[in-house]
């Protein structure tokens, strides 16, 4: 296993009570597996992937990433895991304004890899990867809605990741868009042997998983 | 893309910020060295005018009282004249003239008057308010005046106080006001003083001091008229009272210690008091011009931080430090410290050059030193405004980016 969650609750408190977003969750993720969690607004989907990043921290329970328990890890520890293990695919893109598409590879390539040359030219792999080579200077906003997409999967796996987390990936996009985006996601679990874990609204992307999980007030439904 | 070329792309991608950031801290800078630069003038001008007052530091004979040496006694006590250069030999910082005296009062006629016996370079060097009378031509540097620090001081060499001797012949004297109109004397007249005929070289201006009731001549004449030997009753010294605070008194008195080494209190403290009013106007000024510009550079930080939360999130999330954030944000603090106190430099001191003479009357030059203490100056404050900003930046969660538009 990839991952492991044993018995995760992770509880939000506010002035008219504490709400449990993940409650007593436990669940195993096998490695390279295509992980899909569906669920409605509220059902503890997105805070149980920000766990699985190591971007939120956790109220109880254990998390375990290849056999490392994560929730013991302070916060440079956790950074130093997400840029070795993770990558993320966000609904809004993520992409840094003021850089172009080849310089939003480079900067996740930077944190570990300080050889200019060296990342240039993965970035730029990266990006004839996901067809973007002749866009490699196009700032964000002189790129489509799909096209920033790419970069930003070309980003999340710019240092091949083991894990690959997908909060809502199509959210901002029309349906053949969607599934343009989606099949990359396969394609990279199917040649790179990535895990990925992908967040959804919906039951055609849903439907790309190899295993399918459900969230109701931040507990498995199925 | 390394974190110095990430932190370059963002200042130049917010132009507007980059302008109004630059602008604060140019402003703040320019004001500093625009005081700077006028008060550096000032302070010399009032160090001429505090010297103006006259010597500050008197030196007597033992057990001599300072009536002693306004009264002139004939029994007052005296000790020698090479005690002028000792303290010539020693040159001790802070001595800028000395005036070399022995009084006594006499009788010309019928009239009592204080005979006193000088050397005319250094008497009048100590006496500013002569010079404005035509004596000479020479000029006064102030004593409490910042120095360059290459200046030689005055009296540090004992050929130059010869020199002074000479330009008043032996049997020439300068007449004090008050005793001119008493015995009604002119000048290019002779004067009878103890069966010796003297020249009245210049009835002096009036001071409204014991010197207009005196008779000035050669100190050495003097001293053979008066049978004394080569001895004085008083050392009068123009000191700098920056360094009368800093001990200038007991230097004095390790160099002679049989004598009465005392300051003229009220002169010293006017000095002091006018120094000391300067140094903390200026002060207070860099005080409070430095805390509004770290001010305006925090706030421009902690607005840039709060537009690019969604940012910093997005490298918190793909791997980035903490340490990273707090780099990238000190180094813009940085590049725009550096930036702003050149720019601050130039426009201050061109403030300054163009507005002094306008406004104040008094001509400014620039001040090179102070390019190197703009920069640094604005890189301190640049630095410490982003401070705040940098470590609450590095609180942003790394899901920042997670929250929709």
């Amino acid at each position: 296993m990839i991952i492991q969650v044993k018995n995760l609750t992770k509880t939000y408190h506010h002035h008219d009570g504490a709400i449990n977003a993940v409650d007593n969750l436990s669940l195993d993720i096998p490695k390279g597996s295509f992980v899909t969690i569906t669920g409605a607004s509220g059902s503890g989907k997105t805070t149980l992937l920000l766990i699985l990043g190591g971007l939120l921290g956790t109220t109880s329970g254990k998390m375990f990433f290849n056999d490392s328990e994560i929730n013991l890890h302070n916060e440079d520890e956790l950074a130093t895991f997400r840029s070795n293990h993770v990558g993320f695919v966000m609904q809004s893109f993520a992409l840094v304004p003021y850089l172009t598409a080849i310089e939003n590879i480079s900067i996740a390539l930077n944190v570990k890899e300080k050889d200019k040359k060296k990342n240039q030219k993965r970035a730029f792999e990266l990006l004839e990867w996901v067809g973007l080579q002749d866009r490699t200077n196009h700032y964000p906003k002189e790129l489509s809605a799909g096209q920033q997409q790419r970069v930003a999967i070309a980003r999340s796996i710019a240092k091949n990741p083991e894990l690959l987390l997908a909060d809502e990936p199509t959210g901002n996009l029309d349906p053949s868009l969607s599934e343009e985006i989606l099949g990359i996601l396969k394609e990279i679990k199917e040649k790179q042997g990535t895990t990925v874990v992908m967040v959804t609204h919906s039951p055609i992307a849903a439907e790309y998983g190899d295993i399918k999980i459900q969230l109701k007030n931040g507990q498995l439904v199925k | 893309m390394r974190l110095t070329n990430l932190a370059l792309k963002e200042l130049w991608h917010r132009k507007s910020q980059l302008v109004s950031g630059l602008l604060a801290i140019t402003l703040g800078i320019a004001v500093i060295v625009g005081i700077r630069s006028i008060s550096v003038v000032s302070e010399k001008a009032v160090a001429i005018n505090l010297d103006n007052l006259g010597a500050n530091i008197l030196v007597l004979p033992q057990a001599a009282s300072v009536d002693n040496y306004y009264s002139a006694d004939i029994d007052a006590p005296t000790f020698p004249e090479s005690y002028v250069e000792k303290i010539v030999t020693s040159t001790l910082p802070g001595v800028d003239n000395m005036s070399p005296k022995l009084t006594r009062r006499i009788k010309i006629g019928n009239d009592n008057i204080v005979l006193t016996g000088i050397l005319p370079k250094s008497e009048i060097a100590s006496k500013p308010i002569w010079q404005q009378g035509g004596l000479v031509g020479n000029k006064v540097s102030a004593s409490c005046a910042p120095k360059p620090g290459t200046e030689p001081a005055k009296y540090k060499d004992a050929k130059l106080q010869r020199k002074g001797i000479d330009d008043l012949a032996a049997t020439d004297c300068y007449v004090g006001s008050a005793i001119a109109v008493k015995l009604k004397l002119k000048e290019s007249s002779s004067l009878d003083i103890m069966g010796t005929q003297f020249k009245i070289a210049k009835i002096l201006p009036e001071t409204g001091t014991v010197d207009d009731d005196r008779v000035f001549a050669n100190l050495h004449t003097v001293q053979t008229l008066l049978g004394t030997g080569e001895q004085i009753r008083a050392i009068e010294i123009m000191g700098c009272c920056n360094e009368i605070s800093e001990g200038l008194l007991g230097k004095l008195r390790n160099i002679l210690p049989d004598t009465r080494i005392t300051t003229i209190g009220q002169i010293v403290s006017t000095q002091i008091e006018t120094n000391r009013m300067m140094n903390k106007i200026s002060l207070v000024f860099l005080i409070i011009i430095l805390f509004v510009v770290s001010i305006s550079i925090g706030n421009y930080i902690w607005a840039n931080v709060n537009e690019r939360r969604k940012e910093i999130g997005i490298l918190r999330m793909i791997g980035y430090h903490k340490c990273h954030i707090y780099y990238i944000l000190v180094l813009k603090a940085l590049i725009m410290g550096i930036v702003g106190g050149i720019i601050g430099y130039f426009v201050g001191t061109f403030a300054s050059v163009w507005l002094g003479p306008q406004f104040i009357g008094i001509e400014v030059n620039p001040i090179f030193n102070l390019l190197l203490l703009s920069v640094v100056l604005s890189i301190i404050i640049s630095v410490l405004g982003s401070v705040i900003p940098a470590y609450l930046a590095g609180k942003i969660e790394p899901f920042s980016n997670m929250q929709e538009d």
